[in-house]
């Protein structure tokens, strides 16, 4: 358990009445929220509801047509998936998107991407500040690496792996990136009740080792239950609920949606 | 005799470190990298963390739980433990709550230093049952700071504080190694017991140090060894190699960065001096030939030629002959292109010394070692013995033996056929346990427990437990674990249990190995959805029953046994798990167990019917319980007589 936190000054993240439309679909409406420094929010929602929509749109995939994303503050609405890196928000996806055919260490290596600096000439040469630089991410690698327990996999294939340890690698390249916000886009889809438990096990750690504020899509309740300290909504495009797991879950708002009320 | 200044680990290890400062003591793969520690370095550990210890209030005679995988900073606590005259009590880091709980009650435990939060997590829950242990220290913090108990301290702030405790009482340390002894008990290893509660067994620091010493002079051990700390802390076999023999002799001790990546690390290391139990040695031997399977047709005939060819050369070898001219001829090649490669490969190509106890090895497994000219050899001892009573010689080295005692051991077979054994290893007595210790020790003779005897070379030769043999109705001599081992030999069985004492024939409960079967059915494309599904294949009853057959068959070469064949036989719906209490954590059937729990099944193999329906309760590792439902064939296999033919 978490030791409940004081109210912070600004949230990380502030998303205020964001707006997007695919041709005719509605994706998302109007939706405003905040995610505050330090807090694991789950998002959830029936399919189609707009939640990879959402985290498509904090993290620069989609620009809104209406509303402002404030991270840290500053309005940042319109920049780019590559901006938005690099303020410090790092992403995994629904479908694992790993370089199958290099090795889960350099997966991993490629998280830190953003942090190196200087030229590619003393990068081909490995000479100098570039090789004290790549020696410094290789170690913070193999922290992660330490820390997701994968030292066995270390130099596998990623593309070879088993579907839960690939998911797992995934988690570690976006932690190697040292985001200050992390999505996590469906964690646990497809797993069995041990690689849950291991991956529930793993974003608590993340949350109280690193101080990383985690917001993340899942469908299994219970889990969402366990660890979030925090639980947003949303159906047809539209925020529904918004508050302490327990409220969330008891909300008739929820209930019918999940449910399947008939809809106007 | 000991010297005086050298009776106790803690008055060693600092020997070491005036002798050997830089000589490596320890290493750790950690984040990637194997860390190395000095000799100089772990006592100055090992000593910190003993000034922290102190400073808790630790009195002499106080017990220390070490729990967590092999980690520099758990050696270094036990040194640090036994420097203040206190007593290690290692535990298996994979027991569930209540055989911690049992263990850190019975040893009076007032402090624990463990690896983690897992082991933290145990420790806390069953703290109320265990109302003297006061301090739970650990190595690793990760997951603990949300947490606000008062009782936990991490390590480092452990050694700050004894930073602080050797600022007020300097020379502190050195007095209190001073005052230790060399009979004072050095370590208190539970044995984890095929019946009933685990037993503490108290060694002290002479049992331990005559004992390593003796069988370092018997192998030419020298401080250049490089040895693998990756069996259970709490197992006397590794306290014995990774710790006692390597804080007498100096050599370093290397700890793999997780038990997932030991046969990596293996071969980053290349220990010169290696043990392992049969199902390791298995393991090994599994996963390379996994991997010749998969290379391209004529390397694959390469390997399988020259193994052949290595094979018949060490069974002469062992029978003492000269292999045949040709194979003479080519051995040098396959040494080239085979042998060596393959030894490198497997991290063995430094292996001076190498051992397999604990249960016995397949033939096909001891040649395939040996015929790589890796020096594997068997050994036989016991917790009781401070791990050490028989090793085989350099040279003297036979499938189905021990070997001869070592120098200072005396061995005796009782008239009941127990082999009983006398020597300075022979424990102090069972931690608060006179009962037991009274039925085990007899002026200064240990009952093993084991049936053996001794072969024309004066080679203990072990068939069984002691209380296990029985006999059939019919009078025939039953070894049950004998059978067993012999069904273990083959690659698809993975464990057995046979039953038969005072019944009409022999009959065995089988588990069937699920990767080799597995991939046996696979390769035959042979559908199945779990191990339940896969062990009542009728294919698979088929593929067992060609195995029974060979057992029963190689039965008919051996005297007084060949009465006693398998008869029926079914193929268990689970695996035998330690978590279910069915085998003790180092995979020894718990024999009385199992026939209580598995009395349906056993009633079924002397009745008529084909099949049994079961219904089994498992446990998990965090104490929760489910049930397994199945229907359970029965199967037949043939008797041999000593004519030779048919079924009986």
């Amino acid at each position: 358990m978490k030791a409940p936190a004081g109210p912070p000054p600004t949230p990380l993240l502030e998303v205020n009445g964001i707006s997007v439309r695919f041709g005719a679909v509605q994706a998302l409406e109007r939706v405003s929220l905040e995610i505050r420094r330090g807090e694991i929010v789950a998002i959830i929602g029936p399919n189609g509801a707009g939640k990879t929509t959402l985290l498509n749109v904090v993290s620069g995939f989609y620009h809104p047509y209406e509303g402002q994303i404030l991270f840290e503050g500053r309005d940042r609405t319109q920049l780019r998936p590559y901006d938005v890196a690099a303020l410090g928000v790092a992403r995994t996806f629904q479908n694992v998107a790993l370089f199958k055919g290099m090795s889960v260490l350099d997966n991993i290596m490629t998280g830190r991407l953003l942090k190196m600096r200087g030229s590619f000439l003393l990068e081909a040469l490995y000479w100098g500040p570039a090789m004290k630089q790549e020696l410094e991410h290789r170690a913070s690698v193999e922290r992660i690496i330490d820390f997701l327990e994968i030292q066995a996999i270390r130099k596998a294939s990623a593309g070879k792996l088993p579907y839960g340890l690939q998911k797992r690698v995934e988690l570690a390249r976006a932690l190697a990136a040292e985001p200050k916000l992390l999505l996590l886009d469906e964690p646990m889809a497809g797993m069995n009740v041990e690689e849950k438990e291991d991956m529930c096990r793993f974003i608590l750690g993340v949350n109280d080792e690193f101080g990383t504020t985690i917001a993340l899509i899942e469908h299994d309740m219970s889990v969402v239950m366990d660890i979030s300290d925090r639980v947003i909504a949303l159906d047809y495009g539209r925020k529904i609920a918004d508050g302490r797991p327990d409220e969330v879950r008891a909300d008739q708002g929820v209930i019918d949606a999940y449910l399947g009320v008939a809809h106007a | 005799m000991l010297e005086p200044g050298l009776d106790t680990f803690p008055k060693l290890a600092l020997r070491n470190a005036q002798r050997l400062p830089r000589k490596v003591a320890i290493r750790e793969k950690d984040l990637g990298i194997w860390q190395s520690h000095t000799w100089s370095q772990y006592v100055e550990q090992a000593r910190l963390i003993a000034l922290g210890l102190a400073a808790l209030g630790f009195a002499r005679g106080d017990k220390t739980a070490v729990v967590g995988d092999n980690r520099p900073q758990l050696y270094w606590a036990m040194l640090a433990t036994q420097a203040l005259g206190g007593i290690p009590v290692p535990l298996y880091q994979d027991s569930i709550e209540k055989e911690m709980q049992y263990i850190v009650d019975h040893a009076e435990v007032r402090f624990a230093v463990v690896e983690d939060q897992e082991q933290v997590d145990k420790l806390l829950h069953v703290r109320a049952q265990c109302p003297l242990l006061e301090w739970i220290v650990y190595a690793d913090a990760r997951g603990l700071r949300q947490y606000q108990d008062p009782c936990l301290l991490s390590l480092e702030e452990l050694k700050e504080r004894g930073r602080k405790f050797a600022q007020d009482n300097p020379g502190y340390f050195d007095r209190e190694v001073a005052r230790g002894s060399g009979g004072d008990t050095a370590v208190i290893a539970y044995t984890s017991g095929t019946t009933g509660q685990p037993k503490g067994a108290m060694l002290s620091h002479r049992n331990l140090i005559e004992t390593a010493r003796s069988a370092i002079e018997r192998e030419r051990l020298t401080d250049a060894e490089e040895v693998m700390a990756y069996l259970p802390m709490a197992w006397i076999g590794d306290h014995m190699f990774s710790f006692g023999q390597s804080v007498v002799a100096g050599f370093t001790t290397n700890c793999p960065e997780s038990a997932a990546t030991v046969l990596a690390d293996l071969k980053e290391i290349g220990p010169t001096y290696f043990f392992a139990p049969p199902r390791i040695w298995e393991n090994i031997l599994t996963s390379v030939m996994i991997r010749v399977d998969d290379t391209a047709w004529v390397k694959r005939r390469m390997v399988h030629f020259f193994l052949a060819l290595a094979r018949r050369v060490e069974r002469r070898r062992l029978a003492h002959r000269a292999p045949a001219w040709l194979d003479r001829l080519l051995y040098p090649l396959g040494w080239l292109l085979v042998y060596g490669p393959l030894r490198d490969n497997l991290g063995m190509g430094k292996i001076r010394v190498a051992y397999t106890a604990g249960e016995a090895i397949g033939p096909e497994l001891f040649e395939f070692y040996r015929s790589l000219g890796v020096n594997v050899k068997q050994l036989y001892g016991m917790t009781e013995s401070s791990a050490l009573i028989c090793i085989q010689e350099d040279g003297d080295v036979k499938l189905d033996t021990v070997g001869p005692p070592l120098p200072g051991v005396e061995v005796r077979i009782s008239e009941t056929g127990e082999v009983l054994y006398r020597s300075p290893g022979v424990f102090q007595g069972y931690y608060r346990n006179e009962a037991a210790t009274r039925e085990t020790l007899e002026d200064g003779w240990v009952h093993s427990g084991d049936a053996g005897f001794f072969d024309k070379d004066g080679h203990l030769k072990i068939i069984d437990r002691a209380r296990d043999v029985g006999r059939l109705s019919g009078g025939t001599i039953f070894a049950p674990k004998y059978l067993e081992n012999k069904l273990k030999f083959s690659p698809y069985v993975k464990e057995a249990v046979c039953v038969g004492h005072a019944r009409g024939f022999v009959g065995a409960l089988i588990n069937i190995d699920l990767a080799s079967v597995g991939n046996w059915a696979e390769r035959r494309g042979l559908a199945y959805t779990s191990y339940t599904d896969l062990a009542q294949k009728p294919e698979v009853y088929e593929l067992i029953r060609q195995e029974v057959v060979r057992v029963n068959r190689s039965l008919l070469d051996e005297e007084t046994l060949r009465g006693a064949q398998i008869r029926r036989f079914l193929l268990l719906h689970k695996e035998l798990d330690a978590d279910d209490q069915e085998i003790t954590r180092t995979r020894k059937v718990r024999r009385g167990f199992v026939a209580e729990k598995y009395a349906a099944l056993i009633e079924a193999l002397y009745g008529t019917a084909d099949h049994v329906n079961v219904e089994a309760l498992v446990t998990y590792e965090d104490g929760r319980t489910g049930t397994v439902r199945a229907a359970v064939r029965i199967s037949e296999a043939e008797i041999f007589s000593s004519a030779g033919a048919g079924a009986a």
